[in-house]
Protein backbone atom coordinates (compact mmCIF):
# COMPACT_ATOMS: atom_id res chain seq x y z
CA UNK A 1 0.00 0.00 0.00
CA UNK A 2 1.60 3.15 -1.14
CA UNK A 3 0.61 6.04 1.05
CA UNK A 4 1.80 8.62 -1.45
CA UNK A 5 -0.32 7.31 -4.29
CA UNK A 6 -3.39 7.18 -2.10
CA UNK A 7 -2.70 10.68 -1.07
CA UNK A 8 -2.58 11.70 -4.71
CA UNK A 9 -5.89 9.96 -5.38
CA UNK A 10 -7.46 11.74 -2.47
CA UNK A 11 -6.00 15.00 -3.67
CA UNK A 12 -7.70 14.50 -7.04
CA UNK A 13 -10.97 13.82 -5.27
CA UNK A 14 -10.51 16.80 -3.03
CA UNK A 15 -9.79 19.13 -5.92
CA UNK A 16 -12.84 17.84 -7.77
CA UNK A 17 -14.92 18.14 -4.64
CA UNK A 18 -13.82 21.69 -4.02
CA UNK A 19 -14.53 22.46 -7.67
CA UNK A 20 -18.00 20.97 -7.30
CA UNK A 21 -18.67 23.03 -4.20
CA UNK A 22 -17.47 26.20 -5.88
CA UNK A 23 -19.63 25.44 -8.87
CA UNK A 24 -22.83 24.13 -7.34
CA UNK A 25 -22.88 24.55 -3.57
CA UNK A 26 -21.37 27.94 -2.93
CA UNK A 27 -23.25 30.07 -5.52
CA UNK A 28 -26.78 29.50 -4.16
CA UNK A 29 -25.58 30.10 -0.63
CA UNK A 30 -23.75 33.30 -1.48
CA UNK A 31 -26.65 34.38 -3.70
CA UNK A 32 -29.06 34.00 -0.80
CA UNK A 33 -26.70 35.97 1.40
CA UNK A 34 -26.24 38.70 -1.17
CA UNK A 35 -29.97 38.88 -1.78
CA UNK A 36 -30.55 39.36 1.91
CA UNK A 37 -27.81 41.96 2.05
CA UNK A 38 -29.33 43.79 -0.88
CA UNK A 39 -32.78 43.69 0.64
CA UNK A 40 -31.50 45.19 3.85
CA UNK A 41 -29.53 47.83 1.98
CA UNK A 42 -32.53 48.69 -0.19
CA UNK A 43 -34.78 48.88 2.81
CA UNK A 44 -32.43 51.23 4.62
CA UNK A 45 -31.94 53.35 1.51
CA UNK A 46 -35.66 53.69 0.89
CA UNK A 47 -36.20 54.64 4.51
CA UNK A 48 -33.53 57.32 4.10
CA UNK A 49 -35.16 58.59 0.90
CA UNK A 50 -38.55 58.69 2.54
CA UNK A 51 -37.11 60.69 5.40
CA UNK A 52 -35.53 63.16 2.99
CA UNK A 53 -38.76 63.40 1.02
CA UNK A 54 -40.64 64.16 4.18
CA UNK A 55 -38.21 66.90 5.11
CA UNK A 56 -38.43 68.34 1.62
CA UNK A 57 -42.20 68.24 1.74
CA UNK A 58 -42.15 70.01 5.10
CA UNK A 59 -39.91 72.73 3.72
CA UNK A 60 -42.14 73.00 0.66
CA UNK A 61 -45.22 73.37 2.80
CA UNK A 62 -43.81 76.26 4.72
CA UNK A 63 -42.70 77.87 1.46
CA UNK A 64 -46.14 77.49 -0.02
CA UNK A 65 -47.74 78.83 3.14
CA UNK A 66 -45.45 81.85 3.03
CA UNK A 67 -46.28 82.44 -0.59
CA UNK A 68 -49.99 82.07 0.05
CA UNK A 69 -49.79 84.62 2.85
CA UNK A 70 -48.00 87.07 0.59
CA UNK A 71 -50.56 86.57 -2.12
CA UNK A 72 -53.44 86.96 0.28
CA UNK A 73 -51.93 90.20 1.55
CA UNK A 74 -51.51 91.45 -1.99
CA UNK A 75 -55.13 90.63 -2.78
CA UNK A 76 -56.36 92.43 0.33
CA UNK A 77 -54.21 95.41 -0.53
CA UNK A 78 -55.57 95.50 -4.03
CA UNK A 79 -59.12 95.18 -2.77
CA UNK A 80 -58.58 98.08 -0.39
CA UNK A 81 -57.20 100.21 -3.17
CA UNK A 82 -60.09 99.32 -5.38
CA UNK A 83 -62.57 100.09 -2.64
CA UNK A 84 -60.98 103.49 -2.15
CA UNK A 85 -61.05 104.14 -5.87
CA UNK A 86 -64.70 103.17 -6.13
CA UNK A 87 -65.56 105.39 -3.21
CA UNK A 88 -63.67 108.26 -4.75
CA UNK A 89 -65.36 107.77 -8.04
CA UNK A 90 -68.78 107.54 -6.44
CA UNK A 91 -68.09 110.74 -4.51
CA UNK A 92 -67.04 112.54 -7.64
CA UNK A 93 -70.04 111.19 -9.47
CA UNK A 94 -72.32 112.30 -6.68
CA UNK A 95 -70.86 115.80 -6.53
CA UNK A 96 -71.08 116.10 -10.29
CA UNK A 97 -74.70 114.99 -10.11
CA UNK A 98 -75.32 117.46 -7.34
CA UNK A 99 -73.85 120.28 -9.36
CA UNK A 100 -75.83 119.24 -12.37
CA UNK A 101 -79.06 119.14 -10.36
CA UNK A 102 -78.29 122.44 -8.74
CA UNK A 103 -77.50 124.01 -12.08
CA UNK A 104 -80.67 122.64 -13.57
CA UNK A 105 -82.68 123.94 -10.63
CA UNK A 106 -81.13 127.34 -11.00
CA UNK A 107 -81.85 127.37 -14.71
CA UNK A 108 -85.40 126.36 -14.10
CA UNK A 109 -85.83 129.02 -11.46
CA UNK A 110 -84.35 131.58 -13.81
CA UNK A 111 -86.66 130.51 -16.62
CA UNK A 112 -89.62 130.60 -14.28
CA UNK A 113 -88.66 134.03 -13.15
CA UNK A 114 -88.28 135.24 -16.71
CA UNK A 115 -91.60 133.76 -17.62
CA UNK A 116 -93.28 135.31 -14.59
CA UNK A 117 -91.67 138.58 -15.35
CA UNK A 118 -92.83 138.39 -18.93
CA UNK A 119 -96.26 137.56 -17.77
CA UNK A 120 -96.15 140.27 -15.23
CA UNK A 121 -94.98 142.72 -17.87
CA UNK A 122 -97.81 141.62 -20.06
CA UNK A 123 -100.31 142.05 -17.30
CA UNK A 124 -98.85 145.36 -16.23
CA UNK A 125 -99.04 146.48 -19.81
CA UNK A 126 -102.56 145.28 -20.09
CA UNK A 127 -103.33 146.92 -16.79
CA UNK A 128 -101.66 150.12 -17.87
CA UNK A 129 -103.49 150.09 -21.11
CA UNK A 130 -106.71 149.42 -19.31
CA UNK A 131 -105.91 152.29 -16.94
CA UNK A 132 -104.96 154.53 -19.77
CA UNK A 133 -108.00 153.50 -21.74
CA UNK A 134 -110.15 154.37 -18.85
CA UNK A 135 -108.36 157.72 -18.48
CA UNK A 136 -108.49 158.69 -22.04
CA UNK A 137 -111.64 156.91 -23.00
CA UNK A 138 -113.52 159.77 -23.60
CA UNK A 139 -111.07 161.86 -25.47
CA UNK A 140 -108.63 159.73 -27.19
CA UNK A 141 -109.03 157.33 -30.03
CA UNK A 142 -107.66 153.98 -29.20
CA UNK A 143 -106.06 153.38 -32.49
CA UNK A 144 -104.35 156.73 -32.53
CA UNK A 145 -102.67 156.07 -29.24
CA UNK A 146 -101.64 152.47 -29.64
CA UNK A 147 -98.09 153.39 -30.62
CA UNK A 148 -97.71 155.20 -27.37
CA UNK A 149 -98.92 152.10 -25.55
CA UNK A 150 -96.48 149.89 -27.40
CA UNK A 151 -93.66 152.21 -26.52
CA UNK A 152 -94.72 152.02 -22.94
CA UNK A 153 -94.79 148.27 -23.00
CA UNK A 154 -91.35 148.08 -24.46
CA UNK A 155 -90.01 150.27 -21.79
CA UNK A 156 -91.36 148.07 -19.04
CA UNK B 1 7.19 4.20 12.56
CA UNK B 2 5.72 0.89 11.57
CA UNK B 3 2.34 2.44 11.00
CA UNK B 4 3.48 4.90 8.40
CA UNK B 5 3.02 2.45 5.54
CA UNK B 6 0.64 -0.36 6.38
CA UNK B 7 1.23 -3.47 4.36
CA UNK B 8 -2.30 -4.41 3.42
CA UNK B 9 -5.74 -2.81 2.98
CA UNK B 10 -6.82 -4.51 6.20
CA UNK B 11 -3.98 -2.98 8.12
CA UNK B 12 -4.58 0.36 6.44
CA UNK B 13 -8.25 0.37 7.42
CA UNK B 14 -7.52 -0.82 10.91
CA UNK B 15 -4.92 1.87 11.30
CA UNK B 16 -7.38 4.50 10.21
CA UNK B 17 -9.98 3.43 12.70
CA UNK B 18 -7.72 3.73 15.69
CA UNK B 19 -7.64 6.85 17.79
CA UNK B 20 -4.62 8.55 19.15
CA UNK B 21 -4.96 7.41 22.73
CA UNK B 22 -3.33 7.89 26.09
CA UNK B 23 -4.16 6.04 29.27
CA UNK B 24 -5.61 2.59 29.62
CA UNK B 25 -8.86 0.86 30.41
CA UNK B 26 -11.74 3.23 31.09
CA UNK B 27 -9.36 6.12 31.62
CA UNK B 28 -8.29 6.20 28.03
CA UNK B 29 -8.44 9.53 26.29
CA UNK B 30 -8.93 9.86 22.55
CA UNK B 31 -6.67 12.84 22.16
CA UNK B 32 -7.45 13.43 18.49
CA UNK B 33 -11.23 13.50 19.03
CA UNK B 34 -10.87 15.78 22.02
CA UNK B 35 -8.48 18.07 20.20
CA UNK B 36 -10.60 18.46 17.08
CA UNK B 37 -13.92 18.78 18.92
CA UNK B 38 -12.52 21.48 21.20
CA UNK B 39 -10.79 23.19 18.28
CA UNK B 40 -14.01 23.29 16.28
CA UNK B 41 -16.03 24.40 19.29
CA UNK B 42 -13.61 27.26 19.87
CA UNK B 43 -13.67 28.11 16.16
CA UNK B 44 -17.47 28.27 16.23
CA UNK B 45 -17.52 30.45 19.33
CA UNK B 46 -14.79 32.71 17.99
CA UNK B 47 -16.47 33.32 14.63
CA UNK B 48 -19.91 33.87 16.11
CA UNK B 49 -18.58 36.07 18.87
CA UNK B 50 -16.69 38.18 16.38
CA UNK B 51 -19.81 38.59 14.26
CA UNK B 52 -21.93 39.34 17.31
CA UNK B 53 -19.52 42.00 18.49
CA UNK B 54 -19.34 43.69 15.12
CA UNK B 55 -23.05 43.26 14.46
CA UNK B 56 -24.58 46.31 12.85
CA UNK B 57 -28.17 47.27 12.35
CA UNK B 58 -27.16 48.75 9.02
CA UNK B 59 -26.18 46.75 5.97
CA UNK B 60 -24.55 43.59 7.35
CA UNK B 61 -21.42 41.94 6.06
CA UNK B 62 -21.74 38.64 4.26
CA UNK B 63 -20.56 36.73 7.31
CA UNK B 64 -23.07 38.52 9.50
CA UNK B 65 -25.76 37.70 6.96
CA UNK B 66 -24.84 34.04 7.04
CA UNK B 67 -24.80 33.97 10.83
CA UNK B 68 -28.13 35.79 10.94
CA UNK B 69 -29.65 33.27 8.57
CA UNK B 70 -28.44 30.36 10.70
CA UNK B 71 -29.73 32.13 13.79
CA UNK B 72 -33.11 32.69 12.25
CA UNK B 73 -33.31 29.12 11.05
CA UNK B 74 -32.45 27.68 14.47
CA UNK B 75 -34.68 30.15 16.24
CA UNK B 76 -37.66 29.29 14.06
CA UNK B 77 -37.08 25.59 14.57
CA UNK B 78 -36.96 26.07 18.33
CA UNK B 79 -40.09 28.23 18.31
CA UNK B 80 -41.97 25.64 16.32
CA UNK B 81 -41.11 22.79 18.64
CA UNK B 82 -40.52 24.18 22.09
CA UNK B 83 -43.64 26.00 23.19
CA UNK B 84 -42.50 26.89 26.68
CA UNK B 85 -40.43 29.87 27.70
CA UNK B 86 -36.80 29.03 28.19
CA UNK B 87 -33.66 31.01 27.59
CA UNK B 88 -31.41 27.99 27.34
CA UNK B 89 -33.05 26.07 24.52
CA UNK B 90 -32.26 28.30 21.55
CA UNK B 91 -28.57 28.86 22.34
CA UNK B 92 -28.24 25.17 23.15
CA UNK B 93 -29.83 24.23 19.85
CA UNK B 94 -27.59 26.65 17.96
CA UNK B 95 -24.47 25.31 19.64
CA UNK B 96 -25.46 21.71 19.03
CA UNK B 97 -26.27 22.39 15.40
CA UNK B 98 -23.15 24.32 14.50
CA UNK B 99 -20.77 22.25 16.57
CA UNK B 100 -22.03 18.92 15.26
CA UNK B 101 -22.05 20.33 11.76
CA UNK B 102 -18.44 21.47 12.01
CA UNK B 103 -17.35 18.16 13.48
CA UNK B 104 -19.17 16.30 10.71
CA UNK B 105 -17.59 18.62 8.18
CA UNK B 106 -14.17 17.18 9.04
CA UNK B 107 -15.34 14.08 7.21
CA UNK B 108 -15.02 15.90 3.90
CA UNK B 109 -11.30 16.45 4.34
CA UNK B 110 -9.61 13.58 2.52
CA UNK B 111 -9.00 10.76 5.00
CA UNK B 112 -5.25 10.72 4.70
CA UNK B 113 -4.41 14.42 4.63
CA UNK B 114 -4.35 15.21 8.31
CA UNK B 115 -3.10 11.77 9.50
CA UNK B 116 -0.26 12.03 7.00
CA UNK B 117 0.61 15.49 8.22
CA UNK B 118 0.29 14.16 11.76
CA UNK B 119 2.91 11.55 11.12
CA UNK B 120 5.49 14.22 10.52
CA UNK B 121 4.58 15.58 13.94
CA UNK B 122 5.14 12.15 15.42
CA UNK B 123 1.50 11.19 15.83
CA UNK B 124 1.05 7.51 15.14
CA UNK B 125 -2.72 7.66 14.72
CA UNK B 126 -5.11 10.49 13.92
CA UNK B 127 -8.86 10.40 13.40
CA UNK B 128 -10.10 13.81 12.43
CA UNK B 129 -13.87 13.31 12.63
CA UNK B 130 -14.83 13.66 16.30
CA UNK B 131 -18.44 12.64 15.62
CA UNK B 132 -17.22 9.31 14.25
CA UNK B 133 -15.93 8.60 17.74
CA UNK B 134 -18.63 7.04 19.88
CA UNK B 135 -17.23 8.63 23.04
CA UNK B 136 -17.84 12.12 21.68
CA UNK B 137 -21.38 11.52 20.44
CA UNK B 138 -22.37 9.64 23.57
CA UNK B 139 -20.96 12.35 25.78
CA UNK B 140 -23.07 14.91 23.93
CA UNK B 141 -26.18 12.77 24.20
CA UNK B 142 -25.48 12.19 27.91
CA UNK B 143 -25.39 15.95 28.32
CA UNK B 144 -28.80 16.10 26.70
CA UNK B 145 -29.91 13.22 28.93
CA UNK B 146 -28.89 15.16 32.02
CA UNK B 147 -30.84 18.15 30.74
CA UNK B 148 -33.90 15.95 30.15
CA UNK B 149 -33.87 14.84 33.77
CA UNK B 150 -33.20 18.35 35.07
CA UNK B 151 -36.02 19.78 32.98
CA UNK B 152 -38.43 17.05 34.00
CA UNK B 153 -37.80 17.77 37.66
CA UNK B 154 -37.80 21.51 37.15
CA UNK B 155 -41.13 21.62 35.33
CA UNK B 156 -42.95 18.80 37.10
CA UNK B 157 -41.39 18.77 40.53
CA UNK B 158 -39.93 15.74 42.24
CA UNK B 159 -43.33 14.17 42.80
CA UNK B 160 -44.41 14.82 39.23
CA UNK B 161 -41.14 13.32 38.03
CA UNK B 162 -41.63 10.17 40.13
CA UNK B 163 -45.28 9.95 39.14
CA UNK B 164 -44.40 10.13 35.48
CA UNK B 165 -42.20 7.08 35.82
CA UNK B 166 -44.46 5.03 38.07
CA UNK B 167 -48.06 5.90 37.09
CA UNK B 168 -47.58 6.02 33.36
CA UNK B 169 -48.80 4.45 31.04
CA UNK B 170 -50.89 2.37 33.54
CA UNK B 171 -52.39 4.75 36.05
CA UNK B 172 -52.57 2.51 39.07
CA UNK B 173 -50.10 2.06 41.93
CA UNK B 174 -50.11 -1.75 41.50
CA UNK B 175 -48.55 -1.30 38.07
CA UNK B 176 -45.78 0.89 39.37
CA UNK B 177 -42.93 -1.63 38.83
CA UNK B 178 -44.03 -2.37 35.26
CA UNK B 179 -44.47 1.30 34.55
CA UNK B 180 -41.03 2.00 35.94
CA UNK B 181 -39.44 -0.56 33.66
CA UNK B 182 -41.31 0.66 30.59
CA UNK B 183 -40.62 4.33 31.22
CA UNK B 184 -36.98 3.73 32.09
CA UNK B 185 -36.49 1.92 28.83
CA UNK B 186 -38.00 4.76 26.85
CA UNK B 187 -35.99 7.29 28.87
CA UNK B 188 -32.71 5.49 28.37
CA UNK B 189 -33.43 4.86 24.71
CA UNK B 190 -33.37 8.60 24.07
CA UNK B 191 -29.69 9.35 24.75
CA UNK B 192 -28.55 6.02 23.38
CA UNK B 193 -30.37 6.46 20.07
CA UNK B 194 -29.36 10.11 19.91
CA UNK B 195 -25.66 9.39 20.36
CA UNK B 196 -25.52 6.20 18.34
CA UNK B 197 -27.42 7.62 15.37
CA UNK B 198 -24.90 10.38 14.87
CA UNK B 199 -21.97 8.09 15.54
CA UNK B 200 -23.28 5.40 13.20
CA UNK B 201 -23.82 7.76 10.31
CA UNK B 202 -20.48 9.45 10.64
CA UNK B 203 -18.58 6.25 11.26
CA UNK B 204 -20.14 4.65 8.20
CA UNK B 205 -19.36 7.70 6.11
CA UNK B 206 -15.77 7.74 7.25
CA UNK B 207 -15.45 4.02 6.72
CA UNK B 208 -16.61 4.28 3.14
CA UNK B 209 -14.05 6.99 2.44
CA UNK B 210 -11.39 4.76 3.97
CA UNK B 211 -12.54 1.73 2.00
CA UNK B 212 -12.43 3.68 -1.24
CA UNK B 213 -8.97 4.93 -0.38
CA UNK B 214 -7.78 1.47 0.64
CA UNK B 215 -9.17 -0.70 -2.09
CA UNK B 216 -9.12 1.33 -5.29
CA UNK B 217 -6.04 2.31 -7.27
CA UNK B 218 -5.22 5.94 -6.67
CA UNK B 219 -6.12 7.19 -10.14
CA UNK B 220 -9.68 5.90 -10.01
CA UNK B 221 -10.61 6.78 -6.46
CA UNK B 222 -12.39 9.96 -7.41
CA UNK B 223 -14.99 8.00 -9.39
CA UNK B 224 -16.47 6.75 -6.14
CA UNK B 225 -15.28 9.14 -3.51
CA UNK B 226 -16.41 12.30 -5.31
CA UNK B 227 -20.08 11.25 -5.47
CA UNK B 228 -19.84 10.03 -1.91
CA UNK B 229 -18.36 13.33 -0.77
CA UNK B 230 -21.10 15.27 -2.53
CA UNK B 231 -23.74 13.03 -1.00
CA UNK B 232 -22.03 13.48 2.31
CA UNK B 233 -22.72 17.22 2.27
CA UNK B 234 -26.35 16.26 2.67
CA UNK B 235 -25.66 13.70 5.37
CA UNK B 236 -23.55 15.91 7.59
CA UNK B 237 -26.09 18.74 7.45
CA UNK B 238 -28.98 16.38 7.99
CA UNK B 239 -27.33 14.64 10.93
CA UNK B 240 -26.48 17.93 12.59
CA UNK B 241 -30.06 19.07 12.04
CA UNK B 242 -31.49 15.81 13.40
CA UNK B 243 -29.31 15.99 16.47
CA UNK B 244 -30.49 19.54 17.13
CA UNK B 245 -34.16 18.76 16.50
CA UNK B 246 -34.13 15.70 18.72
CA UNK B 247 -32.45 17.66 21.48
CA UNK B 248 -35.21 20.25 21.29
CA UNK B 249 -37.95 17.65 21.08
CA UNK B 250 -36.67 15.67 24.06
CA UNK B 251 -36.44 18.80 26.17
CA UNK B 252 -39.86 19.96 25.01
CA UNK B 253 -41.27 16.58 26.03
CA UNK B 254 -39.50 16.77 29.37
CA UNK B 255 -40.87 20.22 30.09
CA UNK B 256 -44.41 19.52 28.90
CA UNK B 257 -46.62 19.42 31.97
CA UNK B 258 -49.48 17.11 31.20
CA UNK B 259 -51.88 15.68 33.71
CA UNK B 260 -52.07 11.97 34.26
Amino acid sequence: MNMNATLLGQAITFVLFVWFCMKFVWPPVIRAIEKRQKEIADGLASAETAKKDLELAKANTSDIMQQAKVEANAIIEQANKRKAAILEEAQQEASREKERIVAQGLAEVEAERKRAREELKQQVATLAIAGAEKIIERSVNEAANSDIIDKLVAEL
Amino acid sequence: MAVSSPASPQAYIKHHLENLQVGSGFWTFNLDSLFFSILLGVLFLWIFHRVARKATSGVPSKLQCAVEMIFEFVNNTVKDMFTGQNKLIAPLALTVFIWVFLMNLMDLIPVDFLPYAGQYLGLSHLRVVPTADVSITMSMSLGVFALIIIYSIKYKGITGFIKEYTLHPFNHWAFAPINLVLELVSLLAKPVSLGLRLFGNMYAGELIFILIAALLPWWSQWVLSLPWAIFHILIITLQAFIFMVLTIVYLAMASATEDH
